[in-house]
């Protein structure tokens, strides 16, 4: 949509970045992953370890041709996006060349080595659930007018009362809606703050998250340390979809995942459904556009916004729930970790849309998996700095250099009927 | 509760949008150059708006700055009250003492009380201690008060110009790190040279890393506090990985520590003749460059152009000044002051890297210069405190168990009500009118 609205310089331009993109990516494959001495062959793994209805053979790729014949495609790219340009593909396109990239780099890591494509993709999308619900929550609160920052906070507070309500309780489900209820109670500060008593809603995100932060950490070590009853949570168990989880390959990576990751596709699905094809999700984007037009035609716009904060705190809570009721376990202090910034992250790379904000948690969650998969391949390349790419790739999405990023009008704008 | 407010919000709000007509009609300009006549309507416009009508409508900075100078010493005080004693039931409620005894509350309060009493007193009586209680005290309030005036600074010089800097954290470890290299990586140099060069270092890192932030602001419109959690998130995890490799690390150590700073490049401490004495020169630095930073706010030509920028962007233009130039200059100065706390910390009191030596120092400057109402003086003075509050807290949970995350949490809270005025009035039921006098001037005076 905005690629074709660009005028023609500065379409060019822009193709010639993506270019100079390419270019650096090429240098990287042919300098660094051409000329490695690490091993001969590339072992990737197809099979999970708990069965299937057939195995697939292992995927041997030797590495020096097959990072050659990737290199070669993304010359070619980098050819015509300088001559010709992909015009309206152009982003497309970029996407191609990482793409590309990724699967040069896997080869050179698992170069003499094996890597389990299985627990690579499963781990992924496991990892991408709470970031693609704080996202959700995001996009919820930002579509109405309502800047969330504090998602990270709504995670730790999710986490922390998930974990507690479900120890007390036994049961998994009432964790979750333990869980729940500290993600709309923080949510429910922030709506009040911002949209009642019109403080900043920036300020009161921060706020929220060194609260909860706070909070969560000193109940941690003064109830928590001493009552570790309090904090062994019952976790939801791994389901397997019947039939399903057993074809190979894509079976144990989509089909055989906890009920957080079931639930949160769903979530992607119906929210992307109900924001943009129901008057439901018409009323909520019209009241983040100037409200006063929706205000004008009787929407009720700080009601309408109250409840997409608290949805979003639904949305919020669920996905800090995934921390003690599905992937650890337990609680410690600070175990999101930073995640909640990375799903504002991936909020603003998706675009405001559900699916958009589900795509680059997946990215987000790969970048995750993959930093722990190379820890045990023993790769030369520190988690670390592997870790930093979504925040690069934020920083890149958010200064616009790959396109204007589209904000709601009224984002973080308070209303006052007149 | 809160509805007596609503009425005062919105007055102001309207004759905000009839001041500019009535006090200058377009017609009663008699300028020539319309650029110029456009200048002087928007800063009529300015004068005209008063520091609650821009809190209602209007961009980022001008409702920002307004609800944080704007509040009063009353709302100031009376939010650190309100933090207190909110502080004081969760210390009543997490002490295991106090809930031993609701088990019985029906029968017999009293006791439940008393509990609660016993645990709040005796807590907030070793927080003012470990804080103020002795010389020791006293020396380690101000050691940990100085990296916090620092990084508040970092905060409150880009507030005035209307942008929120989330990012001293990543700029502090800019700072630290490149001071702790050049503190540890040269030898042979007398003090003199050594330790300001290792500042400097410090200061430039942390400025390159506040510039990030705002010439992306400038140039692309990214907004800061989206691009400082990320550089923020970055700073962390590369300097986690720079510790760790042949540069930084100790060469007889395969944990992740970094060689020492030579004697050179240390800090000397106050009061030498006093082992116990932490305190050293790097507090006298902080005062310095917070002196110097007041000048360059408060009195310099470039200053000015940055509180107008922060109180206006529009009506700045309109009068020729460039926006961009001070977002940048702003971001730069802020991330060059936090580099400076991250080099008082390497230089002064670790004199080592090690991952996670920012221990979120970044991130209380934020509660420091909303404390401070983005103003100098109030910054440092908030800076002071804060560092009692954390020294404080280090001395409760030794003393009496509750958990030294609660000055994070009373922190927090504090932030929520500076943030938030229309909570403290709707709280303590104040008039809006009488919190921008202050009550006691306001009871005298008229």
């Amino acid at each position: 949509m905005s690629q074709n609205t660009l005028a023609p310089a500065a379409q060019r331009r822009r193709e010639r970045r993506f270019g100079l993109f390419s270019l650096l990516v090429l240098a990287v494959m042919l300098g660094v992953f051409a000329s490695s001495t690490r091993g001969a062959q590339a072992t990737f793994i197809l099979n999970d370890a708990r069965g299937q209805l057939f195995e697939l053979p292992d995927l041997i790729l030797p590495v020096v041709p097959t990072v050659i014949v990737l290199s070669a495609l993304v010359a070619g790219i980098a050819a015509r996006q300088f001559t010709r340009g992909f015009g309206s593909r152009a982003v497309v396109i970029v996407g191609v060349v990482a793409l590309l990239f990724v699967i040069a780099f896997l080869t050179w890591a698992a170069a003499g080595g094996q890597l389990s494509v299985v627990g690579l993709l499963r781990g992924s999308l496991a990892r991408a659930t709470p970031i693609a619900f704080g996202a959700m929550a995001g996009v919820l609160c930002e579509r109405a007018g309502v800047i969330n920052i504090a998602i990270e906070g709504q995670f730790l507070a999710g986490a922390f009362t998930a974990a507690v309500v479900s120890s007390i309780a036994g049961n998994p489900w009432v964790g979750l809606f333990g869980g729940i209820s500290a993600g709309v109670l923080v949510a429910f500060m922030l709506a009040g703050l911002s949209i009642k008593f019109q403080a900043d809603q920036i300020v009161v995100g921060v706020v929220l998250i060194v609260f909860a932060t706070g909070v969560t950490s000193f109940l941690n070590t003064q109830v928590l340390s001493g009552n570790p009853q309090l904090n062994s949570p019952t976790r939801f168990a791994s389901i397997a979809v019947p039939v399903l989880s057993e074809i190979p390959l894509i079976g144990p990576v989509l089909f055989r995942q906890s009920l957080l990751v079931f639930g949160m596709i769903a979530a992607v699905i119906v929210l992307q459904y109900g924001l943009f094809q129901t008057r439901w999700g018409l009323r909520l984007r019209s009241v983040g556009e100037p409200p006063k037009a929706a205000d004008t035609v009787g929407i009720h716009v700080l009601a309408t916004r109250y409840k997409a904060v608290l949805l979003g705190g639904v949305l919020a809570g669920i996905g800090g729930s995934w921390w003690t009721l599905d992937a650890v376990g337990q609680f410690s202090r600070e175990m999101t970790g930073g995640r909640g910034f990375i799903a504002l992250a991936a909020m603003l790379v998706g675009r405001y849309s559900p699916v958009g904000a589900f795509g680059a948690a997946l990215i987000f969650g790969f970048s995750d998996q993959l930093a722990t998969s190379l820890q045990l391949l023993r790769v030369p390349v520190p988690s670390d700095l592997l870790l930093t790419a979504p925040y690069l790739v934020t920083i890149v999405v958010v200064a616009g250099l790959i396109g204007r990023l589209r904000v709601p009008a009224a984002d973080g704008k308070p209303y006052v009927k007149q | 509760m809160s509805d007596d407010i609503e009425p005062e919000d919105s007055a102001p709000r309207s004759g905000e949008d009839d001041a500019p007509e009535s006090e200058q009609a377009p017609g009663d300009v008699l300028l020539e150059d319309e650029d110029l006549a456009r200048a002087e309507i928007e800063a009529a416009a300015e004068r005209a708006a008063d520091a609650k009508a821009i809190g209602l409508e209007a961009g980022f900075g001008e409702r920002f700055i307004a609800a944080i100078t704007g509040t009063s010493v009353v709302v100031t005080l009376l939010a650190f009250l309100s933090a207190l004693v909110i502080g004081a039931f969760i210390i009543a409620f997490s002490e295991d003492a106090v809930r031993e005894t609701l088990s019985y509350f029906f029968a017999q309060p009293g006791d439940a009380f008393r509990a609660a009493g016993d645990a709040v007193f005796s807590a907030y009586r070793a927080l003012l201690q470990g804080s103020v209680g002795g010389t020791t005290q006293l020396s380690e309030t101000f050691v940990t008060a100085t990296p916090l005036i620092l990084t508040g600074l970092a905060v409150a010089v880009p507030l005035r110009a209307g942008l929120f800097n989330i990012g001293a954290e990543g700029q502090f470890v800019a700072g630290g790190m490149l001071a702790g290299l050049i503190g540890f990586s040269l030898t042979g140099l007398p003090m003199a040279v050594h330790l300001p060069l290792a500042l400097a270092a410090g200061l430039v890192a942390g400025g390159l890393y506040g510039w990030i932030p705002g010439i992306l602001k400038a140039r692309t419109g990214a907004h800061e506090v989206i691009s400082t959690i990320m550089l923020n998130n970055i700073a962390l995890l590369v300097s986690g990985y720079l510790i760790s490799t042949t540069l930084f690390r100790r060469p007889d150590r395969t944990d992740p520590i970094s060689r020492s700073v030579e004697e050179s490049a240390r800090f000397p401490r106050l009061i030498p003749w006093e082992p116990g004495l932490r305190v050293n020169t790097s507090l006298l630095v902080a005062i310095a460059l917070a002196i110097l930073i007041f000048w360059l706010v408060e009195r310099s030509t470039r200053g000015f152009e940055l509180n107008a920028v922060g109180l206006n962007a529009s009506a700045a233009t309109a009068a020729g000044m460039n926006p961009g130039r001070s977002l940048v200059l702003a971001m730069s100065v802020g991330g060059a002051l936090a580099g400076a706390g991250g080099a008082a910390v390497i230089l002064g009191l670790q004199y080592r890297l090690t991952i996670g030596f920012s221990a979120g120092i970044g991130f209380s400057g934020i509660t420091v210069a909303l404390l401070g109402r983005g103003r100098i003086g109030g910054t440092v003075a908030a800076g002071v405190l804060i560092g009692a509050l954390q020294v404080g807290g280090r001395n409760m949970q030794a003393q009496t168990g509750t958990s030294l995350e609660l000055a994070l949490v009373i922190q927090a809270l504090i932030i929520v009500f500076i943030a938030a005025p229309g909570l403290v009035r709707a709280i303590f039921r104040i008039k809006a009118d009488d919190l921008a006098t202050g009550q006691v001037a306001k009871g005298w005076g008229a």
